[in-house]
């Protein structure tokens, strides 16, 4: 889906979000509230400007707009694989946007994140990721890398990951998977705007992704393990 | 002397606490071992290549991981990543002095992949959560295999990191630049140009590290202490002011460096004599230049 198509189901009350250079900014009405609209369109590769351009999108609205709400909207291929990025320190601008969100949380910013499209490894970790909690339409792709770059690193044949991943949601793309393994706090279909609202009211600043992981069965030993290391107990495998 | 580079994860912990102070969380003898590894075939390590526990610095309660590179490069997993967000969690609960990070990691690991990638995100969150409740996190970075991907992110989330020469810092590493965009974008072969990309001498002209130690178990240790008793001199958690001032520097050094390509024209421009000198001089005598010429907004 497009941004456009999108930003109107999202905002059926209005919004001024524009695309520069693939980045997207704006506000939009939620509910009779503006909320502050950052994120990323044309599966753009994260590189250090794009970054920094949410970052300042974010700090922005932590000092103009107290608690107001905002929106990550995610569509990346992933960190920009350049040698002037990493020259420069591309994961220090990483680490900044991922710094300035949490600041937001902290100063009382509800965060919501959508992965619209593509999100991939590092442009995602920093951005939809770093969200109270984040959401995905159906038709989104979300993935480390694809089976066959999966298969030459891991020297495991493409076939066996193929059929691992029919079963183990750990190896495969997709929504469904992280949406299994806590990733993912729900899936959209049907009203958007709704959901949205919905998810604004609801959101808390804590981080419950591995309890998820463990409830939807997703990710069985992350909760145990983080439990067991809080209270020098075992692990027993859930 | 005893190389840092050269030890193990547990070595290192060992040798940078106070003799005798170490207790480990979920020590090997639990075998918490990857759930995912044995389908793909793959050997499982009893503590999933990662060691934490908590001991004394300098008689100060610390806690303490330290990523084992031996194990398929330090990459988090499930296990891997959630015990370091349990050590993190703990940190805060029983009010540590500090948090020592010893990153030396390859990033996600991609045999867990999802899972994997949300589990540095996790790790993210919870090294924040630590600042926010006032206690400082310090990364330690001297290993063979570097501090990558999710990790080099992780390491750009404390409040301090120590590097030797040799430790590298970066996200993406040179062999996936490589094989994306081919030998003429990056060629992973060249060592001496991976090295000024990605190593402590140039992480520290660019302010993106505190400090180089020449690879030293001991002198990682007291440089630990020491970026301790700094971070305790400034504000712990996130501010508003402090991050708009990184946002000033990092967009600064676009707009004075993001045509150059080359390591050593940065160095020249900011003012580092001979800078083809730069990658041979001792420890001491490059802080000594460096600190003069380094960029300070920090």
């Amino acid at each position: 889906m497009d941004w456009q198509t999108l930003a109107a189901q999202l905002f059926p009350q209005g919004h001024d979000i524009v695309e520069q250079d693939c980045f997207l900014s704006g506000t939009a009405q939620v509910n009779g509230t503006s909320v502050t609209v950052i994120g990323t369109t044309g599966h753009v590769a994260a590189g250090i400007e794009i970054v920094l351009a949410q970052a300042q999108a974010v700090l922005q609205t932590v000092r103009s707009h107290p608690q107001r709400p905002i929106v990550i909207l995610v569509d990346t291929q992933g960190q920009r694989l350049r040698h002037r990025d990493e020259m420069l320190g591309i994961n220090s601008y990483m680490a900044h946007l991922g710094k300035c969100i949490d600041l937001a949380r902290h100063h009382g910013h509800k965060i919501i994140g959508l992965v619209y499209d593509q999100a991939l490894s590092g442009g995602f970790i920093t951005s939809g990721l770093m969200a109270d909690a984040c959401y995905a339409l159906p038709e989104a792709t979300i993935r480390v890398m694809g089976l066959p770059a999966m298969a030459r690193i891991t020297k495991v044949p493409e076939a066996t990951l193929a059929e691992l991943a029919k079963t183990n949601p750990v190896f495969a793309p997709g929504p469904a998977n992280y949406l299994c393994m806590g990733g993912i706090e729900a899936i959209w279909e049907g009203d958007l705007a709704t959901q949205l609202a919905q998810a604004i009211a609801a959101t808390e600043p804590i981080d419950r992704r591995s309890n998820l992981g463990l409830v939807r069965g997703g990710r069985k030993l992350a909760q145990c393990v983080i439990e067991a290391v809080l209270s020098d107990g075992h692990v027993r495998a859930a | 002397m005893s190389s840092y580079f050269e030890s193990t994860a547990r070595d290192r912990v060992l040798g940078l606490l106070d003799a005798a102070t170490f207790t480990e969380f979920l020590p090997p003898s639990e075998r918490i071992t990857s759930p995912h590894l044995p389908q793909l075939n793959a050997p499982v390590s009893f503590d999933d290549g990662i060691v934490i526990g908590q001991g004394l610095l300098q008689q100060q309660l610390v806690f303490i991981a330290a990523q084992e590179g031996g194990f398929m490069g330090g990459s988090v997993g499930e296990v891997h990543g959630a015990k370091l967000v349990g050590l993190l969690k703990r940190a805060v609960r029983e009010h540590a002095h500090a948090v020592l990070l010893m990153l030396e990691s390859g990033g996600v690991r991609l045999h867990e992949a999802n899972a994997g990638l949300i589990a540095v995100s996790e790790v993210m969150r919870a090294v924040l959560e630590v600042r926010a409740a006032g206690i400082p996190v310090v990364v330690l970075i001297g290993g063979s295999n570097g501090c990558f991907g999710g990790m080099g992110i992780v390491a750009r989330c404390a409040n301090a990191i120590v590097m030797s020469e040799e430790g590298r810092l970066a996200m993406s590493g040179p062999e996936v630049i490589e094989t994306a965009n081919g030998v003429e974008e990056f060629d992973s072969r060249d060592r001496a140009l991976v090295w000024r990309t990605t190593g402590g001498k140039h992480r520290y002209l660019l302010s993106d590290c505190d400090i180089v130690v020449a690879d030293d178990i001991g002198t990682f240790r007291q440089a630990a202490f020491d970026a301790i008793q700094t971070c305790y001199d400034h504000e712990i958690k996130l501010t508003l002011a402090a991050l708009e001032t990184e946002q000033r520097m990092l967009q600064q050094r676009i707009d004075r460096y993001g045509t150059l390509s080359e390591p050593m024209d940065i160095w020249d421009q900011l003012g580092v004599p001979d800078p083809a000198n730069v990658p041979i001089l001792e420890t001491e005598a490059f802080i000594h230049m460096a600190s003069q010429h380094r960029l300070g907004e920090k």
